[in-house]
């Protein structure tokens, strides 16, 4: 493990597969969901967009977690601050994503890209929020320093949530309701609906696993080479003083 | 803690008393937001009337930046960060003063703009108990998140650009919550209308100033 030199494993390699398999499957499956009366064609991105919310969340929540766990002395591990900075970049990537494809179901269907409803208010103040937080990782520090910086700015971002989702909530609600709450039978959402979204909250949830293995790894080889290149570069100088006359 | 706290605001509020930059910069800044605004909206009174609340909120969030910029930039030049770590004060201290420094800061600004807001955009002024209590609980709030997000920002060669990133966002809800209170004030509604908003303002403040004094200690060290 400690002279690895890439990223792939057989974990990741298993993970990715599963994500493969459950992505595709969700891909078919949605493409084959039938067009519904009041949203057409559209009706289809159901297979994704609550399954990218829903992994946008997951990789905040673990952000959070891995951040009060540095904190926190005994559970302190460098390991925590990668994992938490790889998943806010990984969420954030989610967060735009979810913007995205709700712009695209938002047009047709509300007439316009963007409403001034609570949710996406709250996801757009989300993803401002975690672009803040990335940002401020990418300061220059050392290690450790950039390990407490941003852990207490993810606590803090986590912290404004839900302050954020009160403000927002009672300033505007038009956004339909939690599309979990929506699974109870009687609903209006049909079976096959209700199936491929979870099959897409699996796919997206797998997707992230396999992403953020990853990037911790890619952030792990990273930090080593930023530790490594000072004493890498003052080797080469002695050497060559030792060659020269 | 509070003696700490008393005498850092003190020294920062005398900072900005000899060096006048809070009012030969930051409030002619604030007015000169409003004036644009009305620019914008191509003086129509009757929008600039009800937009009034939130261009009043939006030049205080502005300002809260420059404020914040100026409170970390005293410590950040020629080490005096360093000599009041070396102070021996306490960091909880240290914070509570220079939130409180730049907190009456605001508050004197926000006085000002609401002149401002009266006289440049015809404005009645009603409620003035609620529209008092408002601007208490946002001003706190305001000061202490961005005391906060300041030293965390600090001492970085990106300073005047990360920082409205990450504090821009986060106070958010005072925006949204201090607007809609005033608003409410403003139309003549009873405390009631605004008292939900006030709530949150109040625990925004609560929670941005608790948050300030556990972590500014870890977050002074490390700087």
């Amino acid at each position: 493990m400690t002279n690895r030199t890439g990223t792939a494993s057989a974990l990741t390699l298993s993970l990715g597969l599963a994500a493969a398999l459950a992505l595709g499957g969700t891909v078919a499956l949605g493409l084959s969901l039938p067009a519904t009366v009041e949203q057409g064609e559209y009706s289809r991105l159901i297979a994704i967009h609550p399954g990218l919310a829903w992994a946008s969340y997951l990789a905040f929540g673990v952000t959070a977690a891995a951040s009060a766990l540095w904190l926190w002395p005994r559970t302190r591990s460098p390991r925590s601050d990668l994992v938490a900075g790889s998943s806010a970049e990984i969420g954030v990537v989610f967060t735009a994503l979810t913007l995205a494809t709700g712009s695209i179901w938002g047009r047709p269907t509300w007439g316009v890209w963007w409403v001034w409803d609570a949710r996406l208010t709250l996801s757009a103040l989300m993803l401002a929020l975690y672009l803040g937080y990335l940002a401020l990782r990418r300061v220059p520090a050392p290690v450790d320093v950039r390990a407490r910086r941003s852990a207490i700015a993810a606590l803090l971002a986590v912290a404004v949530v839900p302050v954020n989702h009160f403000a927002v909530e009672w300033w505007r609600t038009l956004h339909q309701g939690r599309s979990l709450a929506q699974t109870t039978p009687g609903n209006d959402l049909d079976g096959i609906f209700v199936g491929v979204m979870l099959l897409g909250f699996l796919a997206m949830t797998l997707v992230y696993c396999w992403l953020l293995v990853h990037r911790v790894r890619v952030a792990r080889l990273e930090d080593r080479l930023d530790e490594q290149s000072l004493a890498v570069a003052l080797d080469e100088r002695r050497r060559e003083a030792v060659l020269a006359p | 803690m509070w003696r700490d706290a008393v005498l850092v605001a003190g020294k920062d509020l005398r900072i900005e008393a000899r060096s006048r930059v809070a009012t030969n910069q930051v409030a002619p800044f604030a007015v000169l937001v409003l004036i644009l605004f009305a620019v914008a909206l191509d003086a129509d009174r009757r929008m600039l009337e009800q937009a009034a609340a939130g261009l009043l909120w939006v030049a205080v969030l502005l300002s809260t930046l420059l404020a914040v910029h100026r409170a970390q930039g005293v410590e950040s030049a020629e080490g005096t960060g360093d000599a009041l770590r070396l102070s021996g004060l306490d960091p909880a201290g240290i914070f509570l003063g220079k939130a409180a420094a730049v907190a009456v800061q605001l508050l004197a600004l926000e006085v000002l703009l609401g002149v401002g807001v009266v006289v440049l955009y015809d404005i009645d002024p009603a409620g003035l108990g609620t529209l008092a209590l408002t601007a208490g609980a946002a001003t706190v709030g305001l000061a202490a998140a961005g005391t906060l997000y300041g030293v965390l920002a600090t001492r970085s060669r990106v300073r005047e650009t990360l920082l409205p990133l990450l504090v821009l966002p986060v106070v958010a809800p005072v925006l949204i919550a201090a607007t809609r209170a005033s608003e409410a004030a403003l139309a003549g509604d009873p405390l009631g209308a605004a008292s939900q908003w006030l709530a949150l303002l109040g625990v925004f403040a609560v929670m941005y100033v608790g948050f300030g004094v556990v972590a500014f200690g870890p977050l002074m060290e490390e700087t």
